[in-house]
């Protein structure tokens, strides 16, 4: 029998604290990495400027720690906690929302969580989402995604038909992407998910967003719907910040699970330029 | 596209030689207001109330900004997406609004609103907020601090860098942007 591994969840909240912040102030490099390259082969001379302007704002917010965007968005969890571990010192999803609280509360980062219908402001922004997932294993894997509310906008569900299949796939997500044009922040990450079910979709959509900007997909029939898809984004013209261009999208990233024999569950996820999100194990 | 240098409190005179994609840099007195802000702004006309603030000339900025560090005006103050304004904007521009500061689409009924009653949508760029923000020199709450992040703020800004979105003529940056660029990526 596998030995029991305790863990602290003040470990788990110290660095929910840490990467809150970090996440807050820098920029990931594979985000900046691709915003550069991009820069190289974009022609417009305003999209250029634009680019510019984010890369300005990327030194400026590391340098002052003045944060990359007002949004600082809702702390979102992804938690793979491998089953072996037992976790001590206090209830889990506390020590979460303590790190969450206390990051936002020192490093000056906006609090955006509301009432939904007075929509008065907590002045916490609490509570973090959280999405547990039990893996085999002593470890526990945390990633933390600042997620703003202009991109988080711009997303969505379709409950496809099977006939639609892939190129019905194809062309909802372009066409959803681009019709979204300048409000999700561009250059922006697409995030899909395909299968599974309802609430599965969305969820895959949004990790999709995490992965390293333009990795493709390890399931070639995916990579040559992320490439295709890609293609099409970046004809659109919408461009850095909507102002014209060859930049609109970075990547575009898919998950897939088997679904149901009548359902073609579709989730799209936006994440804007600023695609703060960090992980550590522990 | 032409540069220009504005001062708030803007006129007719200031539109009108507008074109979208024209470059502005404002500087004075600017407001902020967003969702919750709008909603109170919009019930206190139907209630026969005052606004916080006389919109008359004035330049409203779609803006929550990040808490200030102690010694700072501001924190971070990138705009926020501006169709959620879109039931808001209209009335206000038909009471004497000149501008609003935003990133994203806004509605034909904004468009509409900016031609009849001379005003200008001006885009900004999203996510580039510790820059956009240091255009900011003073900040002051207002009107409904208990919103936090959306109370009404006054701003004096300096030659805030912005592109005019919706001109008073009916055309739409972002339109002709994406047209111009449309159908030219290519992976060489």
């Amino acid at each position: 029998m596998a030995e029991v591994r305790n863990v602290s969840v003040k470990d788990v909240e110290e660095a929910i604290y840490k990467m809150a912040l970090e996440a807050a102030y820098h920029l990931p490099e594979d985000v900046l990495d691709a915003e550069k390259k991009a820069y190289e082969k974009e022609r417009s001379p305003v999209a250029k400027k634009v680019l510019e302007t984010i890369f300005q704002n990327v030194e400026v917010s590391s340098k002052e720690e003045f944060p990359l965007c007002q949004d600082t968005g809702l702390a979102v969890i992804f938690l793979e906690v491998g089953q072996d571990v037992h976790f001590v010192d206090g209830y889990l999803v506390d020590a979460i929302n303590r790190g969450v609280e206390r990051a936002y509360k020192d490093g000056y980062l906006r609090k955006s969580s509301c009432n939904p219908l007075t929509r008065e402001n907590y002045g916490n922004n609490l509570p973090a989402i959280v999405h547990t997932f039990v893996v085999p294993g002593d470890k526990v894997k945390i990633i933390f995604d600042a997620k703003g509310g202009g991109s988080e906008s711009m997303s969505k569900v379709q409950m496809m038909k099977p006939a639609d299949g892939r190129d019905g796939i194809i062309q909802t997500v372009v066409d959803w992407v681009i019709q979204a044009g300048p409000n999700p922040c561009p250059p922006v990450i697409v995030g899909v998910g395909i299968g599974g079910d309802f609430e599965r979709a969305a969820v895959m959509a949004k990790h999709a967003t995490l992965r390293k900007v333009g990795e493709p997909s390890p399931d070639p029939v995916l990579a040559e719907m992320e490439q295709e898809i890609y293609e099409k984004v970046n004809n659109s013209g919408v461009g850095p910040a909507g102002l014209g261009g060859l930049t609109t999208c970075l990547g575009v990233h898919i998950e897939m699970e088997p679904c149901h024999i009548a359902t073609l569950p579709l989730g799209i996820n936006i994440a804007c330029h600023v695609n703060r999100h960090k992980e550590i194990v522990l | 596209m032409a540069e220009y240098k504005l001062t708030t409190p803007l006129t007719d005179d200031d539109i009108i030689k507008l074109k979208a994609g024209d470059v502005v840099y404002l500087s004075g007195v600017v407001y902020t207001a967003r969702d919750a802000a709008h909603m109170r702004m919009v019930k206190a006309l139907d209630e026969g109330k005052e606004l916080p603030f006389d919109v008359k000339g004035q330049v409203i900025y779609y803006v929550g900004p990040s808490p200030a560090r102690p010694g700072k005006p501001i924190g971070s103050a990138g705009p926020t997406t501006a169709y959620r304004m879109n039931p808001f904007a209209p009335r206000l521009i038909s009471l004497g609004q000149k501008g609003m500061i935003g990133k994203g689409k806004m509605s034909e009924e904004v468009k509409q609103a900016c031609m009849k009653y001379k005003a200008c949508y001006f885009a900004s760029i999203g996510g580039a907020a510790a820059v956009v923000g240091s255009a900011v020199k003073e900040a002051e709450i207002i009107a409904y601090p208990e919103l936090g992040p959306e109370a009404v703020r006054k701003l004096v800004v300096e030659d805030m860098p912005l592109f005019v979105c919706f001109d008073s003529y009916g055309n739409d940056l972002y339109e002709m942007a994406k047209k111009e660029w449309a159908g030219k990526f290519s992976l060489a």
